[in-house]
């Protein structure tokens, strides 16, 4: 049946057009929305064990038959991060009513958000160099109405310059398509792949690579190509910045990942090297920036950068272990940046500021908060058994493989300066004197528990690593032999 | 023909990112509006510029167009005509919310 | 979109080459199958009338005979497309899969019919209502703001 490759894309866009047709009935709208998330999430979980146990499965879309019709390649490692999309998507879900006004609300909010899910999903299982521009298009239509969703001033000012970055990433993305096409004739990644092998001149698709990686690195949010992300993911509401901060960036790295150790591995000294050498400066200039906010906002925002350069050094050592830990670190930091996204939104509610200077003793009003905050840092500071260690240790593993001691230690300052900058945030904001949190729980109740949703997941892929682990090292194996997805999709007979 | 398309098309790059570094945000939708038209004749030329033939209709034809090309501009045309609409109304309402369409005053501060 | 006193020309040749229009975007919509034409482009002709009798006629003559919500239109066109591609999954095909067979009419003779028409129609219905939701929901907020804050066009340097 390959018709299940679909699902991650057709059940949220139907969604986003139901929950579009209810607009004017907010009750009818969330239930439905939540009802639909969840509906999501079961038929990814399926989908994913499916994948995982009885391999993958590739969709002709209009019987159209592989490198001439558009593929969509629905195999282990798209598996686990539209599986993770839906988990963050519940927790959007579950969030949003009790944060978002009621006028926003019934203003297509959650079609946008349904709609920003249909284009994440079809970027991570798409098998055509073009389509995948056409999904980082649809997500970020949906992202761009997201972010001036509300329309205060401050978001249509910053919403500008998130427009225009991604709008001139795009249309370089475009051009370099057609570079590709101009070199390898053909867009569809099996066949990239393979041409790209057989080619002789591997310096020119070197070049075409490396215009790709600017791309991919805009989108990502890599150095020096992050300056835009941290003010324009802070000004819309929390749960819009959670789903940006867990899902957008995350694209960018997946294509990263996909783009580069399937087609573009021909010249492994130059790549390779690009890789490790912007990834270290991206945890060193984003944690920086992180240490240097005051806003817990900006803190949250900052702390996707850092991660963004750990999986880039993971996908610059290309080994088994350096690759499996830039997967699992994908997989965790997408549901722990939401997870913290989620809480910054909540305490800066709860304190009615985001400056952390401004902010004291909500300990005693809010523990929960306050110790789900806490464990947020340490998972992404990488404190074990949290699921952050896990990664951290196959990236440390795969740097010392590839004899890069520079990145390890550079890795590990990073991780210190991580907690550094969350543990000083939650000083700031739950101990000493405050005249801040005397409110109630009340309506944060919900927003508690869908943090607290995401944070359970967190722990478990840090407890149960022994579980998931196989699975993440068979992908990474995959991902090395380029040659299993060019069978997978061409079946050998073209 | 190719190599004059391609100078063309850098010279719309060119014009289109002077517009972009502009301070006044129309002239900064232009120069996105300019930038897609020169993205989109890059792909048409990439895909080899050729005159009378029509794209592949029946097996074993000699003498065809590439029909990739053409139906990767219309995505991208379609793309770009609902990209350049969109950042006109944002343009439009940033301007009436904020006051001004000078890009240095849209700079905004830490404290907001 | 109010009416100026200097618009009789304008006025009366938008009753014939709205129609005109109309009619050539119909044309261009059935002739997609098999030749150049289709939703997105008949869509946009359709779009095209219309927006010239708003202009023509104003916001508020054409509502009243037009009382459509082209959100709602939007929102059916794409709900049609996804239903006409998902109907795949009935018949154990791929998505996106169409078929078409021949059907003898009365009076008209050999017709073929498509199910990618149905999915045409569905970008048809979307395209005519996302450009008319852009444009008049850009021309109302003007005639609105202008009211409000007249004068104020100090921004502009």
């Amino acid at each position: 049946m390959t018709n299940l490759a679909i699902l991650p894309i057709l059940i949220p866009f139907l969604s986003g057009v139901l929950v579009a047709f209810t607009h004017n009935r907010l009750g009818l709208t969330r239930t439905l929305a939540m009802l639909l998330a969840i509906v999501h999430l079961i038929t990814m979980g399926f989908l994913s064990f499916h994948v995982l146990t009885e391999g993958s499965i590739v969709l002709e879309a209009g019987d159209w038959i592989a490198p001439y019709g558009i593929v969509l390649v629905l195999d282990p490692l798209s598996a686990l991060l539209v599986l993770t999309t839906s988990i963050i998507l519940v927790a959007a879900v579950w969030y949003a009513p009790s944060s978002v006004s009621e006028e926003q609300e019934s203003f297509y909010f959650y079609a946008f958000v349904f709609l920003l899910i249909t284009g994440v999903s079809g970027a991570f299982i798409t098998g055509d160099l073009f389509n995948l521009f056409v999904f980082f298009e649809v997500l970020l239509m949906a992202s761009y109405a997201l972010i001036t969703h509300g329309g205060k001033k401050v978001q249509l000012r910053e919403s500008i310059k998130y427009v225009l970055i991604n709008l001139f990433s795009s249309m370089l993305f475009v051009t370099t398509v057609s570079y590709v096409y101009a070199v390898l004739g053909t867009v569809n990644m099996a066949q990239l792949a393979e041409r790209a092998a057989a080619s002789d001149s591997p310096g020119i698709i070197t070049t075409v690579a490396i215009l790709l990686f600017f791309v991919f690195a805009t989108k990502g949010a890599a150095f020096p190509l992050y300056y835009w992300l941290p003010r324009s993911y802070i000004v819309p509401n929390p749960v819009i910045s959670a789903l940006f901060g867990a899902l957008l960036t995350k694209v960018g790295v997946y294509s990263l990942i996909r783009t580069f150790t399937l087609i573009f591995h021909q010249q492994p000294e130059i790549i390779d090297n690009l890789f490790i050498w912007v990834g270290n400066l991206t945890m060193l200039f984003g944690v920086l920036g992180a240490l240097a906010s005051r806003n817990i906002k900006l803190i949250v925002a900052y702390n996707i950068i850092p991660a963004i350069g750990f999986m880039l050094v993971g996908i610059g050592m290309f080994n088994i272990d350096g690759l499996s830990g830039s997967i699992y670190y994908l997989l965790q930091d997408m549901i722990i940046k939401a997870a913290l996204f989620l809480l910054a939104g909540t305490i800066a509610s709860l304190a009615g500021t985001a400056d952390i200077n401004k902010m004291g003793g909500m300990i005693r009003s809010h523990p929960m908060l306050g110790w789900m905050f806490f464990i947020g840092g340490l998972v992404l500071a990488g404190v074990p058994p949290f699921s952050g260690f896990i990664g951290k240790l196959l990236l440390v593993r795969g740097a010392f493989e590839k004899g890069e001691t520079v990145t390890v230690i550079i890795m590990l300052i990073t991780s210190l300066l991580i907690l550094l900058s969350i543990v000083r945030a939650f000083i700031r904001v739950f101990w000493g004197e405050g005249n801040t949190g005397a409110e109630p729980a009340g309506k944060h109740g919900s927003q508690i528990f869908s943090a607290g949703f995401l944070m359970l997941f967190t722990v478990f892929l840090g407890i149960g690593a022994e579980a998931i682990l196989p699975s993440v090292q068979q992908i990474a194996d995959y991902l090395l032999e380029p040659q299993t997805y060019i069978e997978l999709v061409l079946k050998g007979d073209h | 023909m190719e190599i004059i398309m391609i100078v063309l098309a850098g010279i719309l790059f060119g014009f289109a990112v002077y517009n972009i570094l502009q301070k006044r945000l129309l002239r900064i939708v232009i120069g996105t509006a300019l930038l897609s038209h020169a993205a989109h004749l890059f792909i048409l030329t990439m895909g080899k510029l050729k005159r009378g033939a029509a794209p592949v209709l029946r097996e074993g034809a000699e003498n065809y167009s590439d029909p990739l090309p053409q139906a990767l501009i219309l995505t991208s045309i379609v793309i770009s005509f609902g990209v350049t609409s969109l950042l006109l109304v944002l343009a439009y309402r940033a301007v009436k919310t904020n006051g001004t369409d000078n890009m240095e005053e849209l700079r905004g501060n830490n404290h907001d | 979109m109010e009416n100026s006193p200097n618009n009789l020309i304008f006025k009366t040749t938008t009753v014939l080459i709205s129609f005109l229009l109309l009619g050539f975007s119909v044309y261009l919509f059935f002739s997609g199958h098999n030749s150049p034409g289709g939703g997105f482009i008949g869509g946009l002709g359709t779009a095209a009338a219309l927006v010239l009798m708003y202009m023509a006629y104003g916001f508020k003559t054409v509502s009243k005979v037009l009382p459509i919500n082209y959100r709602i239109l939007t929102m059916t066109g794409v709900l049609i497309a996804i239903l006409t591609s998902a109907g795949s999954f009935v018949f154990g095909q791929p998505f996106l899969s169409h078929t078409f067979t021949y059907v003898h009419v009365p009076l008209i003779g050999k017709m073929e019919l498509a199910t990618a028409t149905l999915f045409d129609l569905g970008v048809y219905l979307t395209v005519v209502g996302i450009a008319l939701t852009i444009i008049l929901s850009i021309a109302q907020d003007r005639s609105t703001s202008e009211e409000n804050t007249s004068g104020q066009d100090t921004y502009s340097r």
